[in-house]
């Protein structure tokens, strides 16, 4: 690895606990010519409304933007699937020059027609207002005569991070929000905010809740239908997962519609565990509802604990390095690896803010790199400095990880395992384990007992 | 020909933009890295489209456009990305590509590298390549033939004639550039292969992270490409407009030649007797035992292949070749689709496929996966041949599916799909005859364990 130093504009968002003092910098756009691993404000609106499953997506832009996010998620669903279609309005040199708003129109009012969703959602990509498309006014025309919500989300790419993507997607929600009935909601009701559904993760969480005896009125938008959005200010509380995307959804909708919302994470033992008893606590009118989480609590760690036991036997003190979306998750996870004796030596995300980060600093071990945006010189450098045996991330990471001859677990929105939840918990802890033992990597050049002298590294 | 007014709208896409192509060619070039001049997401998303085909790392950087950026122009951020990537790379290349955004605003990015290289001192930069790559224009194939084409104008420098043969192959896989480049050498032929991505998106274990990838066409011998005897460029994507051959033959009178992928018997012979009429060598008896093997293997599946329709689908080069190949062993292409612009593929299957108005053959041009399940639902083919992309409507209507294009996204070995020459048609020939054995077996109500 060449020991290349950090960049001048990247250097206060790399922290080694211990040894630096400062407050991480976070929440700033990445740095020109840095190869962030960061993708744009159109990528935030897309991953968090990609699950609603009933509705229409249609990027209105150039191809790329539409092709990239064809079926990107492992979000399944119950029930339809036209959100898992890619639809563009395919924009050509001439609608660039001629302005692409009527061929939005038909393209938008054709699909509809065609598939006949119960909403659509109508995404502007980067160069949508600089051609001077109205989309506001095309789904207002669509909303009236197709009779569903069309909705646009204002996603051009360049006005921002991917925390404002989130941030679009949340203002599009809180246009459905409020627009439904909600005489059949049941008092004992929350909804799931920044829950995707990942390989059935939903109906797993689903599921606890409702063996407490706690209505879900809503997942947004894991499995989502746009039926159960409309009803989501029927509920008693937020239940907010993915902080980083949906926090401003449920100040939005606490100001509005005065429901309260608190902050959880359905990742490993501890906090999942938290997460029920934290609804719990807050029916307390109901104190079944906390007896109730107590036998479901009991039940599912005895059902796992045994397992869970045998992996930490065999990975007591191998290191992981992750590196995830929001740092929210990457707490959850240290306390999971420590649950498996494994210790966590780097710990960064795309999109932490600075209360995060300061959480990071005080549960992160003496020695441990906390790092904001990182590219991949900066993962590949302290993954390869401080010994880790496995990376913890998304898709454009794993590359990195096994170049260097490590092991990985994909954590990130294409996941086809479950990690959420009591068994997401086993089968976050059978997959580090069956990476991290694997025994290809002693053929590797870092571990190559012939010194990687056999073959030209 | 009836034509087609382009839709208004596009139903999971078969194709990519052209800066997706761009990036891919900058990859073959050594001691390159590539920037995106445009927003942010446009670099993450084809790293992540391209890093699940390659499984290999790919560092593309962005010049990250802000707001400010798109109001007053992006010369700022991308000098500002110049600067941090050499600082970080230290790379010998550069290839910078644009997006819609910057040239939807109308960025000079020729005029930009003009001030940059003023301001910074030209003797301490690395090479800089740009190319146009507006999204709204043409499929990532033709953003890969633009920077394949700016590369070699670029750097191409008239010095003495060499002997020496430019072979620019398109949009194939590592594998594929391997086993080119195994058969010029073994024909001892001097020759510059671009771009040679077959190192850089296809390499072994490193131990350590590189930041630039070992491998690609050395600058020195893309300097040369203008000395050289002759280019041969396959696929019908360089045939009309710009291409890299046909700028060296009127800038240097390099003597460019067109022809298809060298997919099936017929078309690697075609470019065996080129490479022997170039080398004046005979062809290395290893390769007469390939093509033997082939034929033989052609003789023994032949019952199992006749009549037999197949969908094809993907970049118009992959198509064209695998079309006439499969029409070489009496399969039907039935139907031949493909993202990119209309123009070109019928035309060509027309001329390379004998009878072709008698044989059933339904082309699909600036075609979605929409189009093509529908054509796919109507004709009934045994086999599609295709990207990843196909698995939806391979799953829905019950069809195998050969993946053996760019991209493959739900398997691995992307990078080692073999397709040009007797080997790479052995193993697509292989693949195919077992495909439709192995269909014939599942829907046996007894099963067999011999043919």
């Amino acid at each position: 690895m060449e020991n290349l130093k950090i960049l001048e504009d990247r250097k206060g968002q790399v922290f080694e606990k211990g040894k630096d003092k400062f407050d991480l910098l976070c929440g700033v756009k990445s740095a020109s010519g840095a190869v962030s691993q960061r993708a744009c404000v159109f990528c935030g609106s897309r991953v968090v409304l990609y699950p609603i499953t009933d509705a229409l997506h249609l990027v209105h832009g150039p191809i790329g933007c539409a092709a990239y996010t064809w079926d990107i998620r492992g979000s399944l669903s119950s029930g339809p699937s036209v959100n898992r279609m890619s639809f563009s309005t395919d924009l050509r040199e001439l609608d660039v020059v001629y302005g692409g708003a009527d061929k939005l129109y038909k393209a938008a009012s054709s699909l509809i027609d065609k598939h006949s969703p119960k909403a659509a959602f109508i995404y502007s990509t980067c160069i949508v207002g600089l051609i001077g498309d109205d989309v506001e006014s095309v789904c207002r025309k669509l909303t009236l005569e197709k009779g569903i919500p069309v909705i646009h989300v204002d996603s051009e790419g360049f006005k921002g991070t991917k925390k404002d993507g989130y941030r679009a997607a949340c203002e599009a929600l809180a246009k459905l929000v409020g627009t439904g009935d909600i005489s059949g909601v049941v008092p004992v009701s929350i909804n799931i905010l920044g829950e995707f559904n990942l390989a059935g993760e939903a109906w797993i969480i689903r599921d606890y809740y409702r063996r407490m005896g706690v209505n879900v009125n809503a997942v947004i938008t894991g499995d989502a239908r746009v039926e159960d959005i409309k009803r989501a200010h029927g509920a008693a509380l937020n239940v907010v997962q993915c902080s980083g995307s949906m926090t401003y959804l449920a100040k939005i909708m606490e100001e509005k519609y005065k429901i309260p919302y608190i902050r959880v994470s359905y990742f490993g033992l501890e906090d999942m565990t938290s997460a029920l008893y934290d609804v719990a606590a807050f029916f307390k009118d109901s104190p079944e509802i906390l007896e109730r989480a107590k036998t479901v609590v009991k039940g599912e760690v005895d059902a796992i604990m045994g397992e869970l036991l045998k992996y930490r036997n065999e990975l007591r003190g191998k290191k992981a390095a992750l590196y995830v979306g929001g740092a929210f998750k990457a707490f959850s996870l240290i306390k999971a690896l420590r649950v498996i004796g494994m210790d966590v030596v780097l710990a960064g995300s795309q999109t932490g803010n600075k209360e995060d980060y300061e959480d990071l600093k005080k549960i992160s071990d003496e020695g441990t790199i906390i790092i904001d945006d990182a590219n991949p010189q900066e993962l590949s450098r302290f993954i390869t400095e401080k010994k880790a045996d496995i990376l913890i991330g998304g898709v454009k990471e794993r590359p990195i990880a096994y170049k260097i001859g490590i092991g990985f677990c994909d954590h990130n929105h294409e996941r086809k395992t479950a990690l959420a939840g009591y068994e997401g918990m086993l089968n976050f802890a059978r997959e580090v384990y069956s990476s991290v033992m694997s025994p290809v990597w002693k053929f590797v050049p870092r571990n190559d007992a012939f010194g990687g002298k056999r073959g030209r590294p | 020909m009836k034509t087609r007014e382009a839709p208004v709208s596009v139903t999971n896409a078969c194709k990519l933009c052209s800066p997706l192509g761009a990036v891919l060619a900058f990859k073959g070039i050594e001691g390159a890295v590539c920037i995106l001049h445009g927003s942010q997401g446009c670099a993450t998303y084809i790293r992540r489209y391209m890093i699940s085909h390659y499984k290999e790392p790919l560092d593309v950087a962005s010049s990250s456009f802000s707001e400010d950026a798109a109001v007053f122009g992006g010369a700022a951020s991308l000098m500002q990305g110049l600067d941090n990537l050499i600082k970080q790379y230290r790379p010998a290349v550069i290839g910078i590509a644009t997006t819609c955004l910057s040239e939807t605003i109308g960025d000079d990015v020729g005029r930009i590298l003009q001030d940059y290289v003023k301001n910074r001192g030209a003797a301490k930069l690395p090479a800089l390549i740009n190319v146009s790559t507006p999204a709204y224009k043409g499929t990532h194939a033709d953003g890969f033939l633009a920077a394949a084409k700016s590369a070699v104008e670029a750097l191409a420098e008239k010095s003495e004639k060499e002997n020496t043969l430019n072979l620019f192959p398109g949009m194939v896989s590592p594998e594929d550039i391997r086993h080119l480049k195994e058969l010029l050498a073994d024909f001892g032929i001097e020759y510059t292969l671009f771009p040679d991505y077959s190192e850089t998106m296809d390499a072994g274990q490193w131990g350590g992270y590189k930041l630039i990838p070992p491998g690609g066409t050395p600058v020195k011998s893309l300097k040369n490409t203008a000395n050289a005897a002759l280019t041969i460029e396959f696929g019908i994507s360089a045939q009309n407009g710009d291409s890299p051959g046909k700028f060296l033959e009127e800038k240097f009178g390099v003597k460019n030649v067109n022809m298809p992928l060298p997919i099936g018997v017929k078309a690697t012979d075609n470019f065996i007797e080129k490479l022997e009429e170039i080398s004046g060598a005979t062809v290395p008896d290893k390769y007469l035992f390939e093509r033997g093997r082939l034929i033989d293997s052609y003789v023994d599946a032949h019952k199992y292949v006749f009549g037999v329709k197949a969908a094809v689908f993907g970049d118009e080069d992959m198509v064209a070749a695998m079309a006439v190949f499969l029409d070489e062993i009496g399969m039907v292409p039935s139907i031949c689709a493909s993202g990119a612009p209309a123009g070109k593929l019928e035309k060509y299957l027309r001329s390379a496929i004998t009878d072709f108005d008698g044989k059933g053959i339904t082309v699909l041009e600036d075609a979605d996966f929409e189009i093509i399940e529908g054509a796919v639902e109507k004709t009934s083919p045994a086999v599609m041949i295709g990207s990843s992309k196909g698995y939806k409507i391979s799953r829905k209507l019950d069809i195998p599916l050969i993946r053996c294009a760019f991209p493959v996204h739900d398997r691995i070995g992307g990078a080692r799909i073999a397709l040009a020459g007797y080997t790479g048609t052995q193993k697509i020939f292989d693949s195919i005859v077992n495909s439709l054995l192995e269909a014939r077996q599942d829907a046996s109500p007894v099963g067999f364990s011999y043919m």
